[in-house]
């Protein structure tokens, strides 16, 4: 298909191959968590996946295809790789506060509510707080 | 036969990155509070950063790269604009 494909020697097709596989099937099981978990609290958790390794795998992959199709060591997608890895932290913290914010805002209405009526579907597991509900 | 391999893996992750773009934009649509929302939109930045980054392995081109580091720029900005939003009611206070 592609002339730059066909000239790369075999160990680094299939390197570039597993690195490739290995960054997209994070990065997909990063957003079915995203998608599939309960609370928000989780859901924070679940895209860190693609942020981490699905970025640093794909981007590895790039640096080893464009170092050996130009013949030069190519290390310009290190950019991408540390920004992304330096702001991705940042984001979702700020993210985190904000949604604990809100949910503080709330909370203090859902526990004054809880107190009236005995709540019918239960907290379930260890945790005190109403995130369960908040959802 | 590395032209073979390559190109299944690349066909792999693409779709493996299109699939992850639905389940993202699922959960932006559906989001049953604003801060999913964010975080959907945050996610979909991302996925859409690696899907130009193979893009460009599959063409060889150096140029997708470029776009893919100001769409991880631009999303940075947008998700901690919007985040900011979210906690204080205002973005420049």
């Amino acid at each position: 298909m592609n002339s730059h494909i066909e000239t790369l020697p075999l160990w680094a097709a299939i390197l570039i191959a597993v690195l490739l596989v290995i960054g997209s099937t994070l990065t997909l099981l990063g957003n079915i968590g995203l998608l599939r978990f309960r609370t928000f609290y989780e859901r924070l958790h679940a895209p860190t996946l693609g942020v981490s390794w699905g970025t640093a795998a794909i981007i590895l992959a790039s640096m080893l295809m464009f170092s050996l199709h130009l013949g030069r060591p190519v290390i310009h997608e290190l950019i991408v790789g540390v920004f992304v890895m330096i702001t991705a932290p940042v984001t979702l913290m700020l993210l985190g506060r904000a949604a604990l914010r809100r949910d503080r805002a709330r909370g203090l209405d859902l526990n004054v509510r809880r107190i009236t009526p005995p709540d019918s579907k239960a907290v379930d597991g260890d945790e005190p707080g109403p995130t369960d509900e908040i959802r | 036969m590395s032209a073979i391999i390559m190109n299944i893996a690349l066909t792999y992750a693409q779709i493996c990155l299109i699939v992850a773009f639905g389940f993202a934009t699922a959960r932006m649509l559906k989001g049953p509070r604003a801060q999913d929302r964010v975080l959907g939109l945050d996610t979909l930045y991302i996925n859409a950063m690696l899907l130009f980054l193979v893009i460009g392995v599959d063409n060889g081109n150096v140029f997708f790269f470029e776009a893919a580091i100001v769409i991880a720029i631009v999303g940075f900005v947008a998700t901690v604009s919007l985040a900011k939003f979210l906690m204080r009611g205002e973005v420049i206070e």
